[in-house]
């Protein structure tokens, strides 16, 4: 079983062989080191004239990304820590999510900028957050984030080589030493796979083999998924309390139409009650855009919703600290026996 | 480099176009806002005049000046003030967001640079021989990712030009302002090769580029060119807040169709100054007949 670590490794390499437009750019990439999370281990050995490792300008390679794009080559940029998103995000948002559109389709963006999320490192307020939701709902911007449910690299390669706009790829910092999970691992589960609008990247939907009636959906996405499934399992063994997992991929765009992607949709007919987990803020986040869309259309089906989320303070560099601040499978089991 | 007639005629179309925008805004004809080039056409023509089949482009939001001396078309440009689907790019970009073949304009200061040396490293990479020449204004020198980007071009040997039109102006602050230090020792400290030239002479401003782009198609590695030059109009519209007396000086001696003008056989002028303007005049009307986005 490979790590989700080695299985984006895995990806960038595959998508580095497959074609020579793909050129990778971010901060201390070199081999031995291969980024700060060893994601780009291997790639500058094997392709010395497509990898740059570049000054500390996070806006600056994001825009030369997008300057290389637009002239027909397809790169990958690397930002060391996802708080650093903050910095690209006039390139992001007033630039490469724009080209597209406001060139009237006449230019194209095939950018994908990898970096990883969260916290549970004791890295501390700056270092540590989720921060994907500042992007979500930036027309013309794709959000992935990676779980291990589905192949990371798979993912990865395909947003590299497929997908003409630009792409912001989240991973979350303790999803990289998980093992990507296999069918034997997933025994237990019956387990779906849709798409949102038909794109390539998938979202799964979990239940437990044989269950009886499910009382309520848990949507979760990334490391946060991982902490889901833990619960689906305890409120099934413990409180027998069933419920359903969804675990979307891409966190933006969300189906067409403001409606509820299909897993969703289905899950909720059968439930009529929806936990959302995440690890970013509570307020405005992901899981009120989901809540807000299962509301409006299931109207009286739905029964109770909630989320999980962190708290909205500046996340701590103590371990205990962290630890309250952000959510964790207790918070989801006291949410989810709440709500039923 | 081009023959005076040639760049007059450049300048002379770029001229009677923006004058053809300021004096219908008011008429409601066009959308939006707008900058003008009015005084500094000698910038664009003398660069662009010099540019290469594939050659890059990046522009801001005084794109006007420099899209039509790229050769842009005058009637898609007054569609795409208008809003019309006809428009350089169907009406969705405006005034200061336009793309067409190898031009890309934005209107958000600086935000060009890694953009642009992006684009000039894509060109390298793929050995097109292609240059890139980015225009950026003074007040563009207050965006940090400006640094990031002469620093990456330098850093990586980008073929781009670098081309700064210092009007001395941004918005409605005076450089003096804005500005510490020195502009042309901000390319020097990357070690990035430089010409500073105080001039609205097109031929003057053209020899200077000449040997710049020259380096940078050569593979020399990026190239800049500082121009001191003269915003004639307003920032925008009915926005010029200088002393009025002061430009009308400037305005006198430092008009860049009067000092070549000066040198052009005067029928021969008063012939290209006509064809100029029938041909803005007809692409304005052709441009009015085109169809409203629905
Ligand atoms: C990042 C950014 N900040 C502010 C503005 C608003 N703005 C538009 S033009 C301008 C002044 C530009 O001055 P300069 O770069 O010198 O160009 P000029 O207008 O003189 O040609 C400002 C502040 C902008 N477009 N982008
Ligand atoms: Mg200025």
């Amino acid at each position: 079983m490979s790590s989700v670590l080695q299985a984006l490794n895995q990806g960038l390499h595959a998508a580095f062989e497959a074609d020579d437009r793909v050129v990778l750019i971010g901060e201390d990439l070199l081999d031995p080191y291969g980024g700060a999370f060893k994601v780009s281990r291997g790639l500058s050995s094997k392709y010395p004239q497509r990898v740059m490792t570049s000054p500390v300008s996070e806006a600056g390679i994001v825009g030369v990304a997008g300057g290389m794009a637009l002239r027909g080559l397809r790169p990958v940029v690397e930002i060391m820590f996802g708080d650093f998103s903050t910095l690209i995000a006039d390139q992001m948002i007033n630039g490469l999510s724009k080209f597209q559109g406001m060139y009237n389709g006449q230019a194209q963006v095939p950018v994908v900028v990898r970096t990883p999320m969260g916290g549970r490192r004791g890295y501390g307020p700056t270092h540590s957050q989720t921060l994907e939701k500042l992007y979500l709902g930036v027309p013309g911007l794709r959000t992935l984030a990676a779980n291990t449910l589905s192949d990371p690299g798979a993912l990865l390669k395909a947003a590299i080589l497929e997908d003409d706009g630009p792409v912001l790829f989240v991973e979350n910092k303790l999803l990289y030493a998980k093992p990507v999970l296999d069918a034997e691992t997933l025994k237990d589960f019956e387990v779906e796979v849709q798409a949102i609008d038909a794109g390539y990247a998938p979202t799964h939907l979990l239940k437990l083999k044989g269950s009886p009636t499910p009382a309520l959906t848990l949507a979760a996405y990334g490391y946060m998924a991982e902490l889901g499934r833990e619960a689906l399992l305890r409120l099934a063994f413990e409180h027998e309390i069933f419920c359903e997992l969804v675990v979307p991929n891409q966190l933006a765009p969300l189906a067409s139409q403001g409606r509820l992607e299909e897993a969703l949709a289905d899950s909720l007919g059968r439930t009529g009650r929806l936990l959302t987990i995440e690890e970013g803020t509570f307020s405005l986040g992901w899981g009120a855009e989901i809540a807000a869309r299962a509301a409006h259309q299931l109207g009286g089906q739905l029964r109770a919703t909630n989320r999980v989320a962190a708290a909205e303070e500046p996340i701590p560099a103590s371990i205990a600290l962290e630890a309250k601040a952000l959510p964790d499978v207790d918070d989801i089991l006291a949410a989810a026996r709440a709500m039923v | 480099m081009r023959a005076p007639e040639d760049l007059y005629r450049e300048m002379s179309r770029i001229r009677h176009f923006e004058e053809t925008v300021l004096d219908a805004f008011p008429s409601g004809v066009f959308y939006g806002t707008t900058h003008t080039y009015l005084g500094q056409e000698a910038n664009a023509v003398a660069v662009l005049s010099q540019r290469a089949a594939g050659d890059i482009v990046f522009s801001n939001h005084r794109c006007h000046g420099h899209f039509i001396a790229y050769g842009g078309d005058m009637r898609a440009l007054f569609a795409e003030l208008m809003g019309k689907p006809t428009g350089v790019c169907g009406g969705k970009g405006g005034s200061q967001h336009l793309h067409w073949k190898d031009f890309y304009s934005n209107g958000v200061l600086g935000s060009t640079a890694p953009v642009a040396t992006g684009a000039a490293l894509a060109e390298k990479a793929k050995g097109s021989g292609a240059a890139t020449v980015i225009f950026l204004g003074d007040g563009a020198l207050g965006q940090g990712v400006l640094y990031e980007s002469l620093n990456m071009a330098a850093l990586w040997g980008a073929p781009i030009l670098f081309v700064l039109e210092d009007n001395a102006i941004a918005q409605t602050t005076p450089r003096e302002l804005a500005l510490a230090g020195d502009i042309q020792a901000r390319f020097e400290a990357f070690g990035i090769q430089s010409t500073a030239l105080n001039s609205s002479d097109v031929e003057e401003i053209g020899s200077a580029a000449e040997p710049l782009l020259g380096a940078v198609r050569a593979g020399e590695g990026p190239r800049a060119l500082v121009v001191q030059t003269v915003r004639f109009g307003p920032h925008s519209k009915g926005d010029d807040t200088r002393d009025a007396h002061k430009m009308a000086k400037l305005r006198a001696a430092r008009d860049p169709l009067e000092i070549l003008g000066a040198r052009l056989k005067a029928d021969e002028r008063i012939k290209i100054e006509a064809a100029a303007k029938a041909e803005v005049q007809e692409a304005f009307a052709q441009a009015q007949k085109d169809p409203e986005a629905v």
